[in-house]
């Protein structure tokens, strides 16, 4: 009796000391910081482009330790540099995930760097927050992308240029960079125009490497299609670096604005700051935002960012607004699970909804896209954009195209019951194409 | 929009032989006044429209400047001045009379926008009102928009400009544009036969476009006519293309030439395979930056000399960093070709990420001086001004580096050295300090390269990484060791990739150029121009 009563205090003062262990363990990770990770290139091609994300990200983490953190902890910021190096996007993502145990990672820009740590992502079941505008076709429960969709920049791009003000556009010169996001998106607005009645020989699709430099041929070549009696334009998907020479080149040739516009996807404030624009005025882009857009939000946003940075000079983009309106997401569902625990989040950021930079609200839907206005703007000579035309309301991003045959029946949908990518509407069935 | 353009110039013919009256002035100063009240593109537009149709030529001022977007608005009082951006503030003018009116910061005036269709109304508005102007280009220009938009409405006012016309070359572009007005009109069939013969015999694209959309809306004679017009528009321009593909591969080639001209020392004389080649010449960019932004902020008045004056500084950058490698790495890795090549790529990284450090990863802007902007057209050849000087360029570059290796005391040294190291030592010359020489000239030339291609390229981190595939496939085309190679490969190459260009397309050229040249690497492993005897084996 006397032994079992030793036993019995001895395995209770065991159980004290153990749940003191297990208090004190718990105290310590409410001191603990939240890992948030940032997956962006410092290094190699891709830097010029994922540099500024890198620092917008800190800056986001940075205000919001200042207003007092996350669920009572501090956000730790941890950047990892991939290098522009695909294969080194997964191990990179795999060590943040396993390894410095981040809640969630904001990164990635092209798109075979997102689809290099896609495997990675669903594997750990960690979030990533993609920030730049991409081809579609794909939707991932642990991704969300908060840059536009095809619908959300080339289809009102494309409309814009038909319209009236636009110019009425007849003749289209399709020039992209030759990778998947242009090869995606000039398909799908190949079959966006036919659709619209445009006949295939008013449609010229030309694809140049990366890095492209000597344009002389492409832009002769645009010149000569333009000169078939019917209003024409360029629709670009030419990617970063090549669009400099491009741009000089068809200054220099004198293809001016009025007579055969350019229409890019990948061109933003920060590319046109290594360019005198004076010669590109009227060249006009689409995106979701614009430096120059004019609501209390975006003047707090730029004056922040000058600070952060310290350099009046450096500009805003969209992509730095796409992380913006990620982060802030991302920090509301985390309040409202009350747990970064990435399966309760994501579950939580559907419906999730924060005011963006251009005066209105983003929310996510159900297929893990946003709703955004897509602006339309032109090249000024200072190198900003002059938005000539927003849509009326917010576009919701449509991750599978219905303009493209395998995949105008599939849907997305992340919520229970029926949490599927690629639910196909004709079958009934999840699956399909872009299991991915 | 016709109508209106009617009215308007049976005015301006009214108005140019009166003087523009006070009472007219304030009417203008009225219609100005309304851009402060337009809500968009569409009410500016109507605007614009009214103004032209007042036909007096005191419009141009306030026009000219919407269309450059320096028209503005004072928020204070709502009156329009056109403005001009200084340092700090923006100076403003009267729109109409051109006074100075003061100035105001940024914050306190609303730019009034325009769009690409605000622009193009402007431009032909002003096209017909500038007919009548003094100075000869400017009709050229008014003619020229004329031309690009014809309309039955310009016949009349075209009619009494060609009339009054004493340079025959404006005339003849005024007969083409009251032709180009004609076909669009309802005269009769005879007039257009007469206005197609005219503007088939321009011959150039604006005609073809122009033909074009008459060919598609008329029908009979006409259509045949325009047919008939077109095709022998097309049949030459087929000839002029051939040209201008020969051209666009000169140019092409001009640019590998500079890139690959410093490698054909380093790597073709020397043997060094050199992967930071690239780097260098992204740093004879970076001068020519850092140059000119002294320039911009302390002696704005030499912005045209800035590329003469970055010259020999991107030559002793790159030749002193240069001569720091091989003193620091390449001289103890010497035959050891692996090494070496790994060690380079090694010093390249370093480069590009010491200038993203320094500079930021973001691409630089440098300007374009005067004469190295816009194109000249021979025929119907563009031929851009930058493209020129850089073919120009790069030919005196050769020229030079010849003379320095076969003329000077120096090349002879050089050029022993390569031949027979040992031989060349035993006769007394300094090898190691011939080898920090010559992979400092090599890296110096690419520097003033740099300075070149700053001009086609984006001046990033990265434009070394686009060039140094080229130079190496340029130098091991054209034959190790050998400079008339590096030229003749250079060219070829250049041409060769122009011409399949529009027919296989930019990313198939290139992989097209690149298994020719493995096949006829096959073929003569020492490339065109082989070095013969001793000295290969080294």
């Amino acid at each position: 009796m006397r032994g079992n009563f030793a036993k019995i205090t001895k395995i209770l003062s065991a159980g004290v000391v153990a749940a003191g262990l297990l208090a004190s363990a718990s105290a310590r990770a409410a001191e603990d910081t939240i890992k948030v990770g940032i997956l962006h290139s410092l290094s190699g091609t891709m830097a010029i482009s994922e540099t500024t994300l890198k620092d917008a990200m800190l800056m986001l983490i940075e205000e919001q330790n200042a207003k007092g953190g996350l669920l009572g902890k501090k956000l730790e910021a941890v950047v990892v540099d991939p290098a522009s190096n695909w294969p080194l996007f997964a191990e990179k993502a795999r060590e943040l995930i396993s390894k410095d145990k981040v809640a969630a990672v904001f990164g990635c820009w092209t798109s075979v760097s997102r689809k290099s740590v896609l495997p990675v992502f669903s594997e750990l079941d960690n979030i990533l927050f993609y920030p730049v505008q991409y081809e579609g076709e794909e939707s991932e429960r642990n991704v969300f992308y908060t840059g536009a969709a095809p619908n959300q920049q080339a289809i009102p791009a494309v409309d814009y240029l038909m319209s009236k003000d636009g110019g009425s556009v007849k003749r289209w010169v399709l020039e992209g960079t030759d990778y998947v996001y242009p090869r995606t998106t000039n398909k799908i607005l190949e079959a966006y125009l036919k659709s619209k009645g445009v006949p295939a020989e008013d449609i010229m699709i030309n694809y140049t490497p990366f890095g492209f430099s000597d344009w002389q041929t492409e832009v002769s070549a645009i010149k000569k299609f333009g000169s078939a009696g019917k209003k024409t334009a360029v629709v670009s998907t030419v990617n970063g670096d090549a669009n400099v020479p491009f741009y000089k080149e068809l200054g220099n040739q004198g293809i001016k604005a009025e007579d055969i516009p350019v229409m890019a996807f990948s061109v933003g404030e920060e590319e046109l700051a290594g360019l005198d624009t004076k010669p590109l005025v009227g060249h006009l882009a689409a995106w979701n935002y614009f430096e120059s857009v004019n609501t209390p939000e975006n003047k707090k946003f730029i004056a922040d960012w000058h600070k952060f940075i310290k350099n009046n000079k450096r500009t805003t983009n969209d992509p730095m607004e796409a992380h913006y309106i990620g982060f802030n997401m991302w920090v509301k569902a985390v309040e409202k699970a009350g747990t970064t625990d990435p399966d309760k989040v994501i579950d939580a950021m559907v419906g999730v909804s924060v005011p963006n930079l251009t005066g209105g609200y983003s929310t996510m839907m159900p297929n893990h896209h946003i709703t955004k206005p897509v602006l339309i703007g032109e090249i000024q000579a200072n190198g900003q954009f002059q938005t000539v035309s927003k849509t009326p309301g917010l576009v919701m991003g449509d991750e599978w195209s219905d303009y493209l045959p395998d995949s105008k029946d599939l849907i997305s949908d992340w919520r229970a019951p029926l949490s599927c990518g690629n639910f196909n509407v004709k079958t009934g069935k999840c699956g399909g194409k872009g299991t991915n | 929009m016709k109508i209106f353009r009617a009215i308007g110039l049976t005015l301006l013919f009214l108005l140019t032989t009166l003087s523009s009256s006070g009472a007219a002035e304030a009417d203008l100063r009225a219609i100005i006044a309304k851009f402060a009240t337009a809500a968009d593109f569409s009410e500016t537009g109507v605007i614009v429209r009214e103004l032209t149709a007042t036909g007096d030529p005191a419009v141009e001022r306030p026009l000219a400047a919407l269309a450059e977007g320096n028209l503005y608005i004072r928020a204070a009082d709502s009156m329009v001045f056109v403005g001009k951006e200084g340092s700090d503030s923006i100076q403003l003018f009267d729109p109409l009379s051109g006074e100075a009116a003061g100035e105001a910061s940024a914050d306190d005036l609303t730019q009034i926008g325009v769009n690409n269709t605000l622009r193009r109304t402007i431009r032909d508005a002003l096209g017909t009102l500038t007919l009548g102007s003094k100075d000869p280009t400017v009709r050229i220009a008014a003619a020229d928009t004329m031309f690009k938009t014809p309309d039955a409405a310009n016949i009349e006012p075209l009619d009494a400009a060609i009339a009054g016309e004493a340079v025959a070359s404006v005339k003849a572009l005024l007969e083409q544009a009251r032709a180009a007005s004609i076909l669009v009109s309802d005269k009769p069939d005879a007039d257009k036969l007469a206005a197609i013969a005219l503007i088939g015999a321009r011959g150039d694209r604006d005609a073809l476009s122009l033909l074009t959309s008459v060919e598609a809306n008329a029908s009979g004679a006409v259509k045949e006519a325009a047919t008939a017009a077109i095709a022998s528009i097309n049949s030459t321009l087929a000839l002029w293309d051939a040209g201008q593909n020969i051209w666009y591969g000169i140019s092409l080639g001009s640019v590998l030439l500079l890139a690959a001209i410093g490698l054909a020392i380093t790597f073709g004389v020397m043997g060094v395979i050199n992967m930071a080649h690239g780097e260098m010449v992204m740093l004879g960019a970076y001068t020519t930056f850092v140059v000119q932004q002294v320039i911009r902020a302390s002696f704005p008045g030499l912005f045209d000399w800035s590329l003469v004056i970055a010259l020999p500084l991107a030559f002793l950058v790159a030749a002193l960093v240069g001569l720091a490698i091989e003193r620091g790495i390449i001289r103890f890795l010497y035959g050891r070709p692996l090494e070496t090549l790994l060690a380079t790529w090694g010093v390249s990284l370093i480069l590009q990420q010491a200038v993203r450090t320094i500079f930021g990863p973001t691409n630089q802007e440098v300007g374009n001086p005067s004469w190295m902007s816009g194109s000249f057209g021979i025929g119907q050849l563009a031929i851009t001004w930058n493209r020129l000087w850089i073919l120009v360029f790069a030919l005196l570059v050769f020229g030079v580096l010849l003379y320095v290796m076969k003329r000077t005391p120096w090349g002879l040294q050089m050029r022993a050295v390569t031949a027979n190291r040992r031989m060349a030592a035993s006769m007394g010359i300094k090898t190691p300090w011939v080898d920090a020489l010559t992979f400092a000239l090599g890296s110096g030339i690419a520097g003033i390269a740099g300075v070149a291609l700053s001009q086609i390229d984006n001046v990033s981190p990265n434009l070394g990484r686009g060039y140094i595939i080229d130079s190496f496939m340029v130098v091991v085309f054209g034959g190790v060791g050998n400079l008339w190679g590096t030229l003749v490969g250079a060219f070829s190459l250049g041409i060769v990739n122009k011409f399949l260009e529009p027919y296989a397309g930019a990313v198939l050229g290139k992989i097209v150029v690149l298994v020719l040249i493995i096949l006829f690497i096959q073929k003569r492993p020492r490339g065109l121009f082989a070095l013969k005897g001793r000295a290969v084996e080294a």
